[in-house]
């Protein structure tokens, strides 16, 4: 597969130790990528991935150890130092600037065509030929906030396709996509390694890291765990030299009774943002004690779907039906009083408040209503008891309830939202990308209380463009395609090759 | 404070004056003595209460600069009220006007507030706009209705009112200081906005709706009501300030110099200053409007020393503050990258070493 001899090192990190006050990030770690090759680097949140990759793109430097590139020690300052040395990094959040389109987006930062007026024109051009060449779909001229997080993801690869990098960083590309957009951003990443260029690829997906990598390297607790070749190994002894412990990684699904509809959608219409129709005459129903999956390409109007039943966006035409009540004219607020609850897609948007403690945001939904609030006032006794239960109860590790929200992992900020969500006992949960970015041990928590949600009578309405966790959550699955319902298969007959065609817009 | 100290003794020197006796004229005209403290108390109550009222407003996300037209709407209505019911009891009449005051202020700033919700429009422009118009009423009135019936008689036409009731003047609070009843509402309402914002259900809105309107909407929040209302505390607490203004004053009166700062002192400004001076706390704003006013005070004193002008102890003022609050926010920057860093550090070893909690949490309750 790929070429191996040493004169073919592109990337040589030797002995690498990075210390933060009070903790050893990195560890005499060495790592290295060959011309032609995927080097995956495994580990969960916290393991020194992104620390080690901060040190190669010039953001930190090691206290110990030496970086070479193409057997050259070099010293890398900054970004800048990295890009010009022809290394390109795709980060998880993406360094994009939504007001501006996306041939202004790749443009940015480049050596500017020397005129006044920069002329966008050969940018939009050459975006168009790369666009044909690595299958990347992207509007030279649509707006990033116009975008949905798949498509602002082909934005980032465009932009290193772009800048011709040799060696391409990965920061849990595929965080955000659906498996075809994962095949396809594989063929995309092959492409770019038979050209000769080195990757490296960061992520706690097992079986991608399976499917893509020639070499991986796990890395725990900042050092390095494990040295092995997707040949030589399996998803399970990753996962185990991951975290160091067993994991199960299918949830169990027990059986349970659906009972009376909790959620009915009839005939919705909704626009996106860009006033065009995002969800085109959708049909629904989700009973209590059933999870209904919701699966497709992102931006497919999942998005606009799960805030027109938050009553976030306006509703052109149709009935929202929730506990059997009306709600398309009803406010977010009100809704919530139906005993509704939602895990939203983006948590550090809509679902927590980075800025507020741990506890000021898990009585975000409550802080009016007793026993939070009495004549206004909030009761900080009663915040502090609920919220040490809900932390423990949902294990949000937390050093305090004080602490503020952003400065905990992606995981247990999701847990956090999600013990909120799930602490009022809703009757109807709407989960939009529950594990999306969580590491393995926290989706597989989420997961078990998902199936707990589902086994207590709650109708669980689960929009994920993960298809291994709607395969293995769901008791139905509709597949979403530019709007639409493309089709509704049951658990059992679900695989990922159907749903994958229906995802792709064809019918059966 | 030391950086800018040594700028503005510079800008003596050139100037010709000594540094030395200059700040020390400052220092003593601020705090040297009981009657130069309660001056400079007395300078920086409405910079509290403005500054306690821009805290309220910019937690919620909103920067509220029309602090002037508060001011002066607050001032007005209270002025009217007190034209209009002169022989009310003083313990009546007093919080009378401290409650007509809030409500002009609320009014004027709860309009700026509905233009941005409900209108899309820019707050930095309604309420600077606000503001014209509110010192353009305030002279109208002044020319007219509203001025002293003794002016007209005598021809010389200034634009106050009348000296209004004695009922309505604020108590001189023992001491023998000119210290009156202003500077405890002050210091009282500062405290009643940290109360608002940290202790009850509505300040957790506001502040939610501030730092992040869309999860604050998905959580079932009003966002465009929290801003109105944001609006209309923080116009209160300068229409309060208004009624320091008038009812606290030598002349007991509503006055206006015809130009564009009227009576406030440009208290609506030199609030938001002190406000961020106080890192945008309403407790910290405390200490920070009575250093505000200090050095407003102390800077009369200086002038009188060494003979220089006011404008440069108004540019030392601003010198010292850029300094201060650029220093903090460098701070606030680096303890909050120390933080993540941290949490970060302590988030890796517990994922090897101590038995995760995870795997605890999955056997079923």
């Amino acid at each position: 597969m790929a070429p191996t001899t040493a004169g073919d090192l592109l990337l040589e990190m030797e002995g690498i130790t990075k210390r933060f006050p009070g903790v050893v990030a990195n560890e005499a770690v060495d790592f290295d990528v060959r011309r032609g090759e995927v080097h995956t680097l495994l580990g969960e949140n916290g393991a020194g991935k992104s620390t080690l990759m901060k040190i190669l793109y010039g953001l930190y430097h090691a206290d110990e150890g030496e970086v070479r590139l193409s057997g050259k020690p070099v010293t890398i300052n900054s970004p800048s130092d990295a890009i010009d040395r022809g290394i390109g990094m795709i980060h998880q959040h993406f360094m994009l600037v939504p007001t501006l389109t996306v041939a202004e987006n790749v443009a940015l930062g480049l050596p500017p065509i020397r005129r006044i007026r920069q002329d966008l024109g050969p940018v939009r051009e050459r975006i168009s030929e790369l666009s044909d060449a690595y299958g990347l779909q992207v509007d030279p001229d649509a707006y990033i906030w116009q975008l949905a997080v798949g498509e602002r993801q082909r934005v980032e690869i465009m932009k290193a396709i772009y800048r011709d990098v040799s060696l391409l960083i990965l920061d849990e590309p595929t965080s955000v996509l659906t498996p075809a957009e994962v095949d396809d951003l594989f063929v995309t990443l092959r492409q770019m390694t038979d050209g000769g260029r080195g990757l490296v690829f960061i992520s706690h997906k097992l079986h991608e890291v399976m499917a893509l990598s020639d070499r991986i390297t796990v890395l725990r607790g900042g050092r390095v765990t494990g040295r092995t070749m997707p040949s030589e190994t399996s998803r399970e002894q990753l996962a185990h030299m991951m975290v160091g412990r067993e994991v199960q990684l299918a949830p169990t699904r027990l059986e349970s009774k659906a009972a009376e509809a909790r959620l009915k959608v009839k005939d919705l219409n909704v626009l996106g943002d860009r006033g065009t129709p995002a969800v085109t005459d959708f049909d629904l129903e989700v009973r209590s004690g059933e999870v209904v999956g919701i699966a497709g390409v992102s931006g497919n109007g999942q998005r606009e779907l799960a805030e027109a039943l938050a009553g976030l966006r306006p509703v052109v035409s149709g009935e929202v039906v929730m506990n059997g009540v009306e709600t398309t004219d009803r406010t977010p607020k009100e809704i919530r009083r139906l005993g509704v609850s939602y895990i939203p897609e983006e948590r550090m948007r809509d679902g927590a408040i980075g800025e507020f403690s741990v506890a000021e945001n898990l009585i975000l939904t409550d802080h009016d209503r007793p026993p939070i609030s009495r004549r206004g006032l909030l009761d900080f006794k009663q915040i502090e008891d609920g919220c040490s239960d809900l932390v423990r109860r949902f294990t949000v590790k937390t050093p305090t309830l004080d602490t503020p929200t952003a400065n905990l992992s992606g995981g247990n900020i999701q847990k956090l939202v999600i013990a909120r969500e799930l602490s009022g006992e809703p009757e109807l949960l709407i989960a939009s990308q529950p594990t999306r970015g969580v590491d393995i041990g926290a989706a597989e928590y989420i997961h078990t209380v998902l199936m707990d949600q589902r086994a207590g009578g709650t109708a669980i309405l689960l929009i994920s463009e993960d298809l291994d966790e709607v395969i293995g959550l769901s008791d139905r699955i509709a597949v979403m395609f530019e709007g639409r319902i493309m089709g509704t298969l049951d658990q059992e007959e679900a695989t990922v090759q159907r749903l994958g065609l229906l995802m792709a817009g064809v019918s059966e | 404070m030391l950086a800018a100290a040594l700028i503005g003794a510079v800008m003596l020197l050139i100037l010709g004056a000594n540094p030395l006796t200059g700040y020390a004229a400052l220092v003593d005209g601020a705090f040297g003595g009981t009657k130069n403290l309660a001056n400079s108390a007395l300078k920086a109550m409405p910079l509290l209460l403005v500054g306690a009222g821009i805290t309220v407003a910019f937690r919620t996300g909103v920067i509220n600069i029309g602090g002037e037209g508060q001011i002066i709407v607050g001032a007005i209505f209270s002025t009217l009220l007190v034209l209009a019911v002169p022989d009310v009891p003083r313990f009546l009449l007093v919080p009378l006007a401290f409650l007509f005051g809030a409500l002009g202020g609320a009014v004027w700033g709860g309009m700026a507030g509905a233009l941005k919700s409900y209108a899309g429009v820019n707050e930095i422009l309604s309420t600077i706009m606000l503001n014209i118009i509110a010192v353009q009423i305030l002279n109208l009135l002044l020319r007219g209705p509203l001025m002293d019936p003794g002016e007209i008689e005598r021809g010389s036409r200034i634009p106050h009112t009348e000296r209004l009731s004695g009922n309505a003047d604020l108590p001189i609070l023992p001491g023998g200081t000119r210290l009156h009843l202003g500077v405890v509402v002050a210091v009282l309402m500062a405290v009643a906005c940290y109360v608002l914002l940290f202790r009850t259900t509505q300040g957790l809105r506001l502040r939610a709706s501030g730092h992040n309107p869309f999860a604050s909407l998905y959580a079932g929040m009003s966002v465009k009501r929290n801003v109105v209302l944001a609006f209309m505390y923080s116009g209160a607490m300068c229409g309060m300030a208004g009624v320091t203004l008038v009812f606290g004053s030598e002349g007991h009166r509503l006055a206006t110099d015809g130009g564009a700062t009227t009576f406030t002192g440009a208290a609506g400004f030199n609030g938001i200053v002190a406000a961020l001076f106080g890192g945008l706390h309403p407790l910290w704003t405390i200490p920070a409007s009575f250093l505000f006013g200090a050095l407003l005070v102390g800077a009369n004193a200086m002038q009188r020393a060494v003979q220089v002008p006011a404008a440069l102890i108004l540019a030392l003022n601003g010198l010292v503050v850029v300094f201060v609050v650029g220093s903090m926010q460098a701070r606030a920057r680096l303890g909050r990258t120390a933080a993540r860093l941290r949490a970060e550090a302590r988030e890796s070893p517990a994922d090897t070493e101590a038995p995760d909690p995870d795997a605890a949490a999955e056997a079923p309750p």
